[in-house]
């Protein structure tokens, strides 16, 4: 079955003073694909994910979703097609309960049952338990599972995680990288992500980015036997692999 | 929900008794207060509910006045009145929405602050229609709603308590649906929401026209029920009074407004009778409830275990 | 008299206007620029000075002495005040931006009551310290009018070499820059807080006490300076001294000639139109210094 393309980007540029943040990046992204995006701290990752998603506008580049060029919508209107995005830093309403800050993300499609729905989600990623809880008392843990949680209860056709597994226990990977599976082939999803065994365990394909420049991009058996990853990235590893 | 509908009825009840066994002058002043507790219920959507803190509100009750009050002088009826109040509400508030909800936070309220002060020097500035301070009175014959006389005691208060009924319930509807919902979480965490793919601009625009729609209803319906309309309504004091009810009763919960604004108008009201110092009582709650409860009475209440409270 | 004269006029009593205006705005504009916050109360202060001065004015039998009296004590006593405020009121607050405007407008109502209860609904008139009079060949003018002008330029100067040539002002800077880093520099920004605040507020005493002379003192005087220096400020540039000067200037010229040909309420509508769209679409101001 040939690959196709969801999401494509092209010569995407953004500065920040005078440092280019992100470089003339070409990226495509397949449907139904669990793509990776891995690099050094500053390599320009959570940019260039901001850029997609449209919490940031580009200075030069192009984007196209699902054929349409999405360059100028705004966030909002970006997710409305299906650009879900979590933050990497927990972004939730603290101040409203586990339900509240569910039905908010679930409520975004047109439903007769929002309560039943709600607590699905809510069991979707194991918090069927706190639907009560006001959320900005929930563990690290928990938290990070909300905000999955939410961006998972928008259904969307791209799910962008910014480092989900960042604080997670290990036992908490181990659910998360299983519940991730189970979205294929509906969803496709994006991920930043710092630990390489989750990268490995779950990635189709992994893009290096380096200095805002993609540095490779492949399978992940290509990437852990690029030399320039190597010295990049992987450092020392790949003498122990 | 069955528990919540139960209190805001028991609470309308209460209204309806207490209108049988008022004294007249209290009976005039409950009047007022429901009037002044409609404006709140419509300042508390805007800044209770979606966190937007305006300063100008005292525009959209103005052009609900004025645009009732002028109706009426040239004839037209009472009920007419009332919803052209309601649009004159309407239509000020998303203006300014358009306009002042590209800012945010501080700015907001100074750009607030200057539409409505410009408003109301225009009222000012156009003197010969509008009577500028002194305002004018309304006709008898425009005082009439539905066979009701509103210059008489028993049908003004009942009419008050109609529209505050109207207004409570609809703000409970709203706040307990998911638009309301919405709002909240505009004012918990806007970023968050955007990512949730709301539009910010328009869900605050949807929010500001709704309040004012309702102080254009207060507006009218103060002028309708007391027979005046006036600039004076348009000041800067008009727009710091609700924030004060809200504050007191308890920002974002459906009955604050009408608490704060009863204990509010009798506290100033005693507070002026004894010496002058009414300015001064407004002054110290502002303070009070900015120190030591900027949760209100509601709010505090809620967070003290009565959860339920919406 | 000609137009010329009468331009001549207009822009006289215009430079009068902008000079406290600019003492009023600029002590306005410090709060803003170092601590962030909005002082809604800024008008009150500027009317105790004038009440104050009306007070001292009494106490002291000679006019001259009087007046210098007043402009030594006034601003003293209501920085005074100010620090209290500040360090009693505002620092528990944290300075939230919001929660400070909600304190600051109890804050202006209890200080209206105040001089209401302590000084009356009067207006109080203050002598000026001399009578001198300028005849110009088309008219006379007030000599003590064009002292005021040199006095406001002489503190707007004084204030101008504190923030940027004295430690103080250094303090002040790196405190408005950043007020994390300040602190870990071992600067009380509590103390520089309540300074600042103290002598924006002192600022607007000496503003008043120059204008008494000229216009009477009143319990509700303080609301007129209020609206201009917000005008003068936002227009300026939020925080920025500089552009507050320039926009004194203008503002101060610009109400003084267009109140003489419009009348003053259509001059303040669009005013205070003017100033909201420029907040709306020109955030940092008209002559603000940097974006």
């Amino acid at each position: 079955m040939a690959a196709v393309t969801l999401l494509e980007a092209r010569g995407l540029t953004r500065s920040f003073g005078g440092l280019r943040a992100v470089d003339h990046v070409d990226f495509t992204l397949n449907s139904g694909e669990i793509h990776a995006l891995i690099g050094p701290n500053g390599a320009g990752k959570t940019t260039f994910v901001s850029l997609l998603s449209g919490r940031l506008q580009p200075d030069a580049g192009q984007i196209r979703f699902d054929g349409a060029d999405v360059t100028r919508l705004p966030a909002h209107a970006r997710v409305a097609q299906g650009i879900a995005y979590t933050f990497q830093i927990t972004s939730i309403y603290a101040g409203l309960t586990v339900a509240d800050n569910l039905a908010l993300a679930v409520q975004r499609h047109p439903t007769r049952d929002l309560a039943g729905e709600t607590a699905r989600a809510a069991a979707r990623v194991g918090l069927g338990d706190h639907l009560g809880q006001v959320a900005g008392l929930l563990s690290y843990g928990h938290q990070r599972l909300l905000e999955i949680g939410m961006g998972l209860a928008l259904r969307p056709r791209l799910l962008i995680l910014d480092e989900p597994t960042q604080g997670l226990a290990n036992k908490e990977i181990e659910g998360f990288t299983a519940l991730i599976r189970s979205l294929l082939p509906e969803t496709t999803v994006l991920l930043i992500e710092h630990n390489m065994d989750v990268v490995m365990a779950l990635a189709d394909r992994i893009t290096v980015l380096n200095f805002g420049k993609v540095l490779a991009s492949g399978a992940p058996a290509e990437i852990r036997a690029n030399r320039a990853v190597q010295d990049a990235y992987l450092g020392g590893h790949h003498a122990a692999d | 929900m069955t528990r919540v509908l139960v209190l805001h009825l028991a609470v309308l009840a209460g209204l309806a008794a207490l209108g049988a066994v008022l004294p007249a002058y209290h009976h005039g002043m409950m009047a007022r207060i429901l009037m002044l507790a409609v404006y709140a219920i419509g300042y508390n959507i805007a800044f209770g509910y979606t966190g937007l803190l305006s300063l100008g509100h005292a525009m959209f009750l103005g052009a609900g006045m004025m645009a009732a009050g002028l109706w009426v002088q040239q004839g037209g009826s009472a009920a007419a009145a009332l919803g052209l109040g309601a649009l004159a509400g309407l239509g000020a508030a998303t203006l300014t929405g358009v306009l002042a909800l590209r800012t945010a936070g501080v700015s907001f309220m100074i750009v607030t602050l200057m539409f409505a002060q410009a408003f109301y020097l225009t009222l000012l500035y156009f003197g010969a229609i509008t009577g500028g301070d002194e305002g004018f009175p309304l006709p008898a014959a425009g005082r009439q709603l539905m066979g009701l006389d509103l210059s008489q005691d028993g049908p003004r208060y009942a009419v008050a308590l109609a529209i505050f009924a109207v207004a409570l319930l609809v703000q409970l509807a709203l706040v307990r649906s998911r638009f309301g919902r919405t709002l909240v979480a505009m004012r918990e965490n806007e970023e968050r929401s955007r990512m949730l793919g709301y539009n910010p601009f328009t869900t605050k625009l949807a929010a500001l026209a709704i309040s004012g729609l309702f102080s254009g209803v207060a507006g009218a319906g103060y002028g309708l029920l007391f027979g005046y309309v006036g600039a004076s309504f348009a000041t800067i004091q008009y727009s710091i009074l609700p924030m004060l009810y809200v504050l007191l009763g308890g920002a974002g919960t459906t009955l604050g407004p009408l608490l704060g604004a009863v204990l509010m108008f009798y506290l100033i009201d005693t507070a002026s009778s004894l010496t002058e110092l009414s300015l001064a009582v407004i002054g110290a709650a502002l303070l009070f409830l900015v120190l030591f409860a900027p949760k209100g009475i509601l709010g505090t209440l809620r967070d003290r275990g009565i959860r339920w409270l919406p | 008299m000609g137009t010329g004269p009468l331009l001549l006029l207009a822009t006289l009593e215009g430079t009068v206007m902008a000079a406290v205006l600019a003492l009023a705005a600029v002590g306005l504009s410090l709060s803003f620029g170092v601590m962030r916050v909005v002082n809604v109360a800024h008008g009150e202060f500027f009317m105790l000075g004038a009440v104050l001065a009306w007070a001292v004015a009494q106490a002291v039998p000679s006019a001259p002495l009087g007046f210098v009296a007043a402009l030594v004590i006034c601003p003293v006593l209501v920085g005074a005040l100010a620090y209290a405020i500040d360090a009693g009121l505002l620092r528990r607050l944290k300075h939230d931006p919001e929660a400070t405007i909600v304190a600051t407008i109890g804050l202006s109502y209890i200080l209206q009551q105040g001089a209401l209860s302590l000084f009356g609904p009067d207006a109080r008139p203050v002598e000026a310290p001399f009578t001198l009079r300028l005849q110009l060949p088309w008219f006379g003018y007030s000599g003590y009018k064009l002292f005021v002008v040199v006095a406001a330029a002489l503190v707007l100067l004084a204030v101008w070499w504190v923030m940027t040539r004295s430690r103080a002002g250094l303090v002040m800077r790196a405190t408005q820059i950043d007020r994390a880093t300040a602190r870990a520099f071992g600067i009380n920004v509590d103390r520089v807080y309540a300074g600042t605040f103290a002598l924006g507020a002192g600022l607007a005493a000496v503003a008043a006490v120059l204008i008494v002379p000229i216009q009477q003192a009143h319990y509700l005087m303080g609301h007129d300076p209020l609206l201009l220096s917000f005008i003068v400020v936002i227009i300026g540039g939020l925080g920025s001294i500089r552009g507050t000067l320039i926009a004194a200037l203008v503002i101060g010229l610009a109400d003084g000639i267009l109140s003489m040909l419009y009348p003053p309420t259509l001059a303040k509508i669009f005013a205070t139109l003017a100033v909201a769209l420029v907040l709306v679409f020109r955030p940092q101001g008209l002559f603000g210094a940097r974006p």
